[in-house]
């Protein structure tokens, strides 16, 4: 851990604190009221609002876990040097793909 | 009233390098007894070739330390009958640090992270300028006092977890030491202090257990001088003045 990764997974956790309130928020909302997939799929089709809310809220969650992945393998596991900053930035890419695939098929389709 | 002595179990760590095993001794229990009382003990009735280190006696020198129970602690300092458990001792050199022989440990790397981390007055005077005027009142010096009195024994170096798991962190102590050179205003080199303390295993490795707080023999808090160095260092890092 040096100061730039330090940085980059505070201010993510700063950002995620209240988008994980909305998060859980809109999962309450969804449940209670009863929505649909149907339903659910008719608010975010074209919405470009909750693009941008879950595109940057994926991007906050890779940041942020793949620094926390990167501190776990090199303390845990001993891995060191270039294979630690591969396994960062794979672990992160990963889950940013994945996460914005989701987003694209809520949003695009 | 019996002239008998109380003798306690003292299971001691000898051997070379990573090589070693624990040997118990029997030894009188006295009032007031330290654990270096203990082990300087064995050493002059039991067993001479005991190697340990030691100088001052009062808690001062920092030479000391060893791991008692368990736990890193000053020994000249720690009373026997405050740590005993059970009526037995276990006494073993401080971890995190290679041994030499016995309880002597080589306290080369935990210095080395000093240098590492510029825990070395930079002056930016000359003996020819007048004496730098310091009021104990200013927030900086409130700053060094309480984190200047370290005696630089290497125990909250031996009871952090990070110096354990990663070999490339300066440590409690060495940190704490560079806190107090960044709160120093006569130090010509803050710059370059706060950039060797940004880097992996520096100030940012420490995941703030607290263990070098619970442990510090000078009741000092390294832990809140790690964090005086991340708040300056993301600072100087935002504003573009870590080279």
């Amino acid at each position: 851990m040096n100061v730039r990764l330090y940085l980059a997974q505070r201010a993510t956790a700063l950002l995620m604190v209240p988008m994980i309130l909305g998060h859980l928020a809109i999962i309450f909302y969804a449940t209670r009221k009863g929505l649909t997939a149907a339903d659910i799929l008719g608010r975010t089709r074209g919405s470009v609002g909750w693009a941008l809310y879950y595109a940057a809220f994926v991007v906050a969650a890779s940041v942020h876990g793949a620094i926390g992945i990167r501190g776990i393998a090199m303390e845990w596991a001993g891995i060191r040097g270039r294979s630690l900053d591969l396994l960062m930035w794979a672990f992160g890419l990963v889950l940013a793909l994945l996460g914005l695939r989701a987003v694209y098929a809520v949003v695009i389709g | 009233m019996s002239d008998a002595e109380t003798m306690i179990d003292v299971s001691i760590w000898r051997g070379e390098g990573d090589e070693g095993r624990y040997e118990t001794f029997k030894v009188p229990l006295r009032e007031s007894q330290t654990v270096l009382d203990i082990v300087t003990y064995v050493q002059r009735n039991l067993d001479p070739t005991l190697s340990y280190r030691f100088a001052c006696r009062v808690g001062v020198c920092g030479s000391c330390a060893m791991t008692v129970n368990g736990r890193p602690r000053w020994t000249c300092r720690t009373h026997v009958s405050k740590v005993v458990e059970s009526g037995k001792l276990e006494i073993a050199p401080l971890a995190n640090l290679p041994v030499i022989r016995d309880l002597a440990t080589d306290m080369a790397p935990f210095f080395e992270k000093w240098q590492e981390a510029k825990g070395v007055f930079a002056p930016s005077q000359t003996r020819a300028d007048a004496l730098a005027e310091i009021s104990p009142q200013s927030p900086e010096r409130k700053l060094v006092d309480a984190a200047i009195e370290c005696i630089n024994c290497g125990v909250c170096f031996a009871a952090c977890d990070t110096v354990r798991w990663n070999e490339d962190y300066l440590g409690p102590a060495a940190l704490n030491r560079a806190w107090t050179l960044v709160n120093d205003v006569r130090d010509g080199d803050n710059a370059g202090r706060l950039f060797a303390v940004a880097q992996n295993g520096g100030c940012h490795a420490c995941h703030t257990h607290q263990s070098c707080e619970q442990h510090c023999p000078v009741g000092l808090n390294p832990t809140a001088s790690i964090a005086g160095l991340k708040r300056r260092t993301m600072q100087a890092y935002i504003r573009g003045e870590l080279a």
